[in-house]
């Protein structure tokens, strides 16, 4: 059991929570994280945001009805987390870009800490949260709202290229790295998926991703994958 | 700390039990990821991930959604098959000190006996080496969720009949038959499996069910229809595991919703040997451990020196 030290509202239904402990983790790793007995029934996974001396942090959208419960944590209060689970985005060289889509800007923000070089590129459909935490961070820091964030990036600029977002965006991606890579300097294009879990230890089979060699875990293959292997079906 | 003043044991066709606390197929994979949370060898046993002959993919979409008390999943057998198991999986088992059950689904009733059959070779080969095999077939008559085999041999009685006749004549394992509550008859069914010569019979499998985005207007589930686990279904699997005890002289392997002692309790006094635990495995990772020590710890407070005094009493 860990205890939360803070949960700030950053906008609409947009929070910011940090919990107490020694929880490590690389960037784009995740954890399963429940405040609550036996029901809702599964655990819901969130990203790494940061890890600090002191703890983990969150950055989390109220969607239903378990992040509704988190976003009712106050400090103090106790909170299960287990973890870090996951792949996460690789250690790279290189020119990078960052490409956050809403709250998939979550990971990104443990990544720009680490590849202090990287261009960042956030995109919002309404109202943008956050941003201003990355800007010391980033070499350069794009900022969208209601457009698409995609549309602002050069992926011929980059070696490596590191995506969360939304479904849409996530294939968007993946169509201009292969565009790209058609082109002549192609960057390798790492998207974060968000497919449903149950037990995110790969035990369950309920996360499956399709990839061009078969069927993969999110949770321990991923939630990072490499765009090209990724298959998406709707 | 876990009291040794308790029995818990149980066996079943020669198989030994330490205590009833056995992880329930396709929660639990093949053990080795929850290895890395506990010591599963301090469990009962494990019964596999569902396999079947040739590697399945499962189902696309969404796979899985959450009801009140409830779980719906519709993975659709998605496994390594049966020999891709045998080489890979199997070496991880044969270090564990904890019964070996072999989850065994099917297409087509060839598809069941070809399976059976290889896992009967692997264990002669093993037997001549001096090395642990699986313990016992687990024939999975029941899947909800795939559209041939699964539940279309687990409704009817004759077309149950077949397979169970076909498995029991390829291997002479354990064997276990794991009956489906969407059974026209499950007392029936039951009877059926003791008279073809099963060791046993686990229930219950999930519970067909539905869940209708309404916004989208069409089910959730690519496949229309998911099976519905968790505490949700514990009266209507403790009820089937009661009226079958009392039917059948064979051991019951009882399951659906076990979430703490108490639960594992109620499952023993309605006439189950052992237990099964699924979807507590994803409310708490560490259900199996969790649950082992508060069995032992209700036992004593409650005075019950074996589980035997227990089975079957009410
Ligand atoms: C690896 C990973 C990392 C994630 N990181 C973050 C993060 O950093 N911040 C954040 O806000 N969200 C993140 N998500 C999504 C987050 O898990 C869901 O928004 C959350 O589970 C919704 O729960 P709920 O109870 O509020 O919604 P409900 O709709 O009530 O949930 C019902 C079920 O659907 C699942 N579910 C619903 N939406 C999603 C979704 N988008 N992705 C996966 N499962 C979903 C829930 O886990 C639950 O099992 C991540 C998802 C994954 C798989
Ligand atoms: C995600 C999931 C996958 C399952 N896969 C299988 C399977 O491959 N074979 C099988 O016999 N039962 C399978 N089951 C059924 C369980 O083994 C068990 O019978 C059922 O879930 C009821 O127990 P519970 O309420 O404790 O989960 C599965 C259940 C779940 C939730
Ligand atoms: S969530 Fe269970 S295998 Fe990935």
């Amino acid at each position: 059991m860990a205890t939360v030290i803070s949960n700030e509202r950053l906008a609409n239904g947009v929070y910011h929570l940090r919990v107490e402990g020694e929880h490590g983790g690389k960037m784009g790793q995740f954890y399963m994280l429940r405040a609550w007995g036996a029901y809702p029934l599964l655990s819901r996974p969130l990203s790494i945001h940061q890890v600090n001396d002191d703890g983990v942090e969150f950055l989390y959208h109220v969607v239903g009805e378990g992040t509704e419960i988190f976003a009712g944590l106050t400090p103090g209060d106790p909170i299960q987390l287990e973890g870090p689970f996951g792949n996460g985005f690789p250690e790279v060289e290189g020119k990078v870009a960052l490409i956050g889509g809403g709250i998939g800007i979550a990971p990104l923000y443990y990544c720009a800490r680490q590849l202090p070089d990287s261009d960042v590129y956030l995109g919002f459909s309404r109202e943008a949260f956050r941003t201003e935490a990355f800007r010391p961070l980033a070499a350069e820091l794009t900022v969208d709202v209601g457009g698409l964030i995609l549309n602002s990036v050069d992926f011929d600029s980059y070696d490596h290229i590191f995506v969360c977002g939304p479904q849409p965006m996530l294939k968007a991606a993946q169509m201009k790295g292969a565009a790209a890579a058609a082109g002549g300097r192609s960057p390798k294009v790492y998207l974060s998926l968000e497919n449903r879990m149950a037990c995110g230890i790969g035990a369950c089979l309920v996360c499956s991703v399709s990839c061009r060699d078969g069927q993969r875990k999110a949770c321990t293959d991923g939630p990072v994958f490499l765009a090209e292997e990724v298959v998406f079906h709707d | 700390m876990i009291s040794t003043s308790v029995n818990t044991t149980a066996t079943i066709a020669g198989v030994h039990f330490k205590n009833p606390v056995v992880m329930a197929s396709g929660t639990f994979g093949f053990g080795k990821e929850y290895g890395k949370l506990y010591d599963v060898g301090m469990l009962g046993g494990i019964s596999g991930k569902g396999l079947t002959l040739q590697a399945k993919a499962g189902n696309q979409g969404i796979r899985v959604y959450e009801t009140a008390s409830g779980l719906l999943n519709s993975v659709g057998l998605e496994n390594p098959g049966v020999e891709a198991f045998l080489s890979k999986e199997l070496p991880y088992w044969e270090k564990l000190d904890t019964a070996r059950i072999v989850n065994l689904g099917g297409n087509t009733l060839a598809d069941y006996v070809l399976g059976a059959e290889l896992i009967q070779r692997d264990a002669n080969e093993r037997a001549l080496e001096g090395r642990r095999a699986v313990d016992m077939i687990e024939l999975n008559i029941s899947c909800p969720n795939v559209k041939e085999g699964g539940i279309a041999f687990g409704v009817k009685t004759p077309a149950a009949r077949e397979v169970v006749r076909a498995v029991r004549a390829a291997t002479s394992l354990p064997l276990a038959v794991k009956l489906s509550p969407n059974a026209e008859d499950i007392a029936e069914m039951a009877e059926m499996c003791e008279a073809e010569g099963a060791d046993a019979v686990s229930l219950i499998n999930t519970i067909s069910g539905m869940k209708i985005d309404v916004r989208r207007r069409r089910s959730v589930f690519n496949n229309l229809y998911a099976g519905l686990s968790g505490p949700a279904i514990k009266p209507v699997a403790l009820r089937m595991v009661h009226q079958v005890a009392h039917r059948v002289t064979i051991p019951v392997i009882g399951m659906g919703g076990i979430t703490s002692a108490t639960d594992i309790i109620e499952f023993i006094m309605a006439g189950a040997t052992v237990v099964q635990v699924g979807t507590y495995n994803f409310m708490n990772m560490r259900a199996g451990s969790t649950l082992v020590e508060e069995l032992h710890q209700f036992m004593v407070e409650e005075s019950i020196t074996s589980l035997d005094e227990i089975r079957g009493i009410v």
